[in-house]
């Protein structure tokens, strides 16, 4: 099946997979990795580029597709006084960025029964009062890599607006910036965390065909079609399989 | 943006657009499905499973003389980190009931069951943080059958012949008769299911389902679900006990051949600790970061194997360890996210693959290996993909019907993640396809389980990616999370039950010391220390350079020498 394009391919694909070596022509920008400066390729991600550079990540990689939160990162360009912030696996390098990756950020997860709470501005007060302490300034929403509207939900939590918590901060994947860089000191992706679960268990609209199917199940109502079925020889399933139905 | 010599393609996808989202909108195959000799023709002639080099005899070890996946047989011809002499097992650093190696979807699940079913206290020992996993990845969503128009069975029938009715049956039923409840479990934990106005479950199609049965949670499902899993978790602090960057390196069988624990290596401190345990569950998750046959992999940075590779030196079997599954859809452009995953979802909601034509040239939603080989062919074969300016090569998947199909707002709505991880490079998925190419995705194999997690060794349970029967030789969408959430609880039932009985003996670790004689005798030579940990990226240059310390003298002495295995003058 091997043929000079699925080659060439391949190669391609392993080069990426063990460093950037057969890419001959590569145009190199300098970038700081903890003040320290590499030369790194122009086009690499900031997780590529510290792999390039010879480090091991431990801490600060993870799933390496922007779901994880491992990687936060802050950085600041040349001539700009902004601390920016991004997850590495996710933002690319650029000329004179210096940058440091932020291997944990300290918080304090609230300890909870969660049959024992209500969706209600009382579960906030109780698990997360620094809540409360929100100014309004916005940092957390200017610090966030998904572009969540952190703040919206922190001032949605303030008024036991739990629906909103939830939408709001659906895509977090929990990097820690906003926490970091709040002047309030508020540890907005907990929060979060519980407030969906708070949707999830109170809040949501329950799925009558669900309860059904669980007592269904429970009742040993698909005995006798799964003995068939496990019965079988694999040239009737086989029949039985490419024969059913698609909706 | 994509570069300007890929405007005349774009040109064509936009062109056959109209007649195709005509096709998407009746209720026939947009393009017809293959039958079980076309399948076959399609993976013999262009599955990477099937080419010459990709598999071959292991030559120790409880599958010795099988035909294994080429680098899964490397990796079992192995050495371990430590030799029985070395560790003191007389002193234990930590005791507990169930040891649980592996921080992903399947650990969580197995910890809380165990906890609440037989009130027993756990460890859980994983090598990066909580939840660093594939389960935390996974964007499309989970099976289980749930509407009126499905049933338990149904989805039986589709995952086994997805499988090539190659699955073990027992498996199967228990993955599927247990779906509803898991949907159950999840939502009661706090899980925010997407949902209908009237409050049923809102469901898609995924390859190879005959009804649609895939819920999600936006593309954040497996994100949504772990999050919610380890908060529960870590609400039980006196009960479940965390170890962080603390990954277990080899296991611990006591003198009557059960397991016993395992020993861990802190990634920080690099120390070694003992740990018995009355039962151990492995939920260490898959290999894809192995990047079997050089492919790009969608998969987390601590996707090595480890758990293979230490089950197999205490005597477990595997199973279909010659089975490995792309995704059919990995980006392969732009550079930066090649190789990351595009959800099975983008499809199930009315994405078509495309060649460089505009022309469809599969059915969107045949089972992936299926799928993924008709790409390679349609690439390798026809000559219909796009190539990218790195050399990597490329189909098209036609993301704006999705819009189209639904009303505008669907994809930025139910493909945030996908949306976004796009858009950073200025292509927006709802005015423009994706172009992608399957990556390595999933091992389909794994250790040899039971429907109660049970292996060859008493008192050693798996659960999750690591394990091989359930899927046969190819997994479905959706089944793998399913799978963490199933079999995760179950090994924590039934490993939760072992341990509150059973008496263990003297711990050993001889059976290193037996494996090594045996890669002597069989002839092996190979400097490879593993579990491997961690892949190394480092350019090659950097890597020699590197290598001056490691030495290649001390087996286990440092992680460095084992990232470098590959750049060692023996190797």
């Amino acid at each position: 099946m091997t043929s000079v394009k699925a080659e060439t391919t391949k190669k391609k694909s392993a080069s990426q997979a063990d460093g950037k070596q057969d890419v001959v022509e590569q145009s190199l920008i300098t970038a700081y990795i903890m003040g320290k400066a590499y030369k790194v390729p122009a086009d690499a991600t900031i997780m590529g580029a510290i792999e390039y550079a010879g480090h091991q990540i431990i801490r600060g990689a993870g799933c390496r597709e922007g779901y994880c939160g491992a990687c936060a990162t802050i950085y600041r360009l040349p001539g700009d006084y902004k601390i920016r912030t991004g997850l590495a696996c996710m933002t690319l390098v650029e000329e004179g960025m210096t940058l440091a990756q932020i291997p944990s950020v300290p918080a304090e997860k609230a300890i909870y029964d969660i049959e024992q709470l209500k969706p209600n501005v009382t579960a906030i007060q109780q698990m997360y009062p620094s809540v409360f302490r929100c100014v309004a300034c916005n940092t957390c929403t200017r610090s966030c890599p998904q572009g969540l509207q952190v703040m919206d939900y922190v001032q949605a939590a303030k008024r036991g607006d739990i629906a909103t918590v939830m939408d709001l901060s659906f895509d977090c994947v929990v990097c820690g910036m906003c926490m970091l860089r709040c002047p309030a000191e508020i540890t907005q992706p907990l929060m979060a965390i519980m407030a969906k679960r708070l949707y999830g268990r109170y809040l949501r609209q329950d799925s009558p065909e669900l309860a059904e199917r669980v007592k269904a199940v429970e009742g040993h109502a698909y005995d006798a079609e799964y003995a068939e079925l496990m019965s079988m020889s694999r040239e009737n399933l086989s029949k039985r399989y490419y024969a059913r139905d698609t909706e | 943006m994509y570069p300007d010599y890929m405007a005349e393609s774009l040109r064509k996808v936009a062109q056959t657009r109209a007649k195709r989202l005509e096709l998407a909108r009746k209720t026939e195959p947009v393009y017809p499905p293959m039958n079980a000799e076309e399948r076959q023709a399609v993976l013999e002639g262009f599955h990477p499973d099937y080419e010459p080099s990709a598999r071959r005899p292991v030559r120790v070890g409880p599958n010795k003389g099988e035909t294994l996946t080429t680098e899964v047989s490397e990796l079992l011809e192995s050495h371990s980190w430590l030799r029985g002499v070395q560790v003191n097992l007389d002193k234990p650093d930590f005791e507990t009931d169930l040891l649980i190696i592996g921080g992903g979807g399947a650990g969580c699940n197995a910890a809380l069951i165990a906890m609440k079913e037989h009130g027993i206290r756990s460890i859980i020992a994983t090598k990066l943080r909580m939840g660093d996993a594939n389960s935390m990845m996974s964007q499309g969503g989970m099976q289980a059958a749930v509407s009126r128009t499905d049933s338990p069975t149904r989805h039986y029938l589709d995952a086994i012949g997805g499988g090539h009715f190659e699955n073990k049956p027992e498996l199967v039923r228990a993955l599927t008769e247990d779906g509803p409840g898991v949907v159950k479990w999840l939502e009661d934990l706090g899980v925010v299911w997407d949902k209908e106005q009237d409050g049923s479950m809102k469901v898609m199609h995924g390859g190879g389902t005959s009804r649609k049965r895939m819920f999600s949670c936006r593309d954040y499902t497996g994100a949504m679900i772990m999050r919610t899993l380890m908060d529960e978790v870590r609400n039980h602090p006196d009960m479940i006990d965390i170890k962080e960057f603390m990954p277990a390196v080899e296991l611990i069988m006591d003198d009557n051949g059960r397991c016993a624990g395992a020993i861990l290596y802190s990634m920080d401190s690099e120390e070694f600790f003992v740990v018995k345990a009355k039962s151990t569950l492995i939920a260490t998750g898959g290999y894809g970061r192995l990047h079997i046959r050089g492919f790009d992999t969608t998969n987390h940075y601590g996707s090595t194997g480890d758990g293979l590779v230490m089950a197999y030196r205490a005597g477990a079997k595997l199973m279909y360890m010659d089975s490995v599954q792309y995704h059919p859809t990995g980006v392969s452009f732009p550079e930066q996210i090649a190789g990351f995953l595009v959800t099975e979802a983008i499809r199930g909601a009315g994405g078509q693959p495309l060649n460089k034509e505009g022309e469809l040239f599969v059915f969107p939603r045949e089972p992936r290996d299926i799928e993924a080989s008709a790409i390679i062919r349609e690439c390798v074969q026809n000559g219909g993909g796009v190539p990218t300016p790195s050399g990597r090569v490329g189909v098209w998947l036609d993301s704006p019907l999705i819009d189209m199909l639904h009303g505008e707002g669907y994809t930025e709505k139910h493909f945030p993640a996908m949306y976004r991880q796009f858009i950073r490079y200025g292509i927006d998925i709802t005015k423009l396809p994706m172009l992608i190419y399957p990556s390595l995705h999933y091992q389909n194999g794994g250790i040899e389980i039971n429907e109660r997690c049970e292996t060859d060794i008493p008192g050693l349970y798996v659960a999750g990616e690591a394990t091989g029967g359930l899927h046969g030789r190819n997994r479905l969408m959706g089944n793998s999370v399913l799978d963490y959430n199933v079999f995760g609880q179950r090994a924590g039932r039934y490993a939760g039950e072992y341990a509150k009985t059973v008496k263990l003996g003297k711990l050993s670790l001889a059976h290193l010391d037996s494996y090594e004689k045996e890669l002597a005798n069989a002839g092996v030579k190979t400097d490879l220390v593993t579990p491997v940990l961690l892949p190394s990226y480092a350019p090659k240059d950097v890597k020699k350079r590197q290598l001056l310390r490691g030495n290649n003298v001390l087996p286990g002495s440092s992680v460095l020498q084992n990232r470098l295995f590959d750049e060692r003058p023996d190797a």
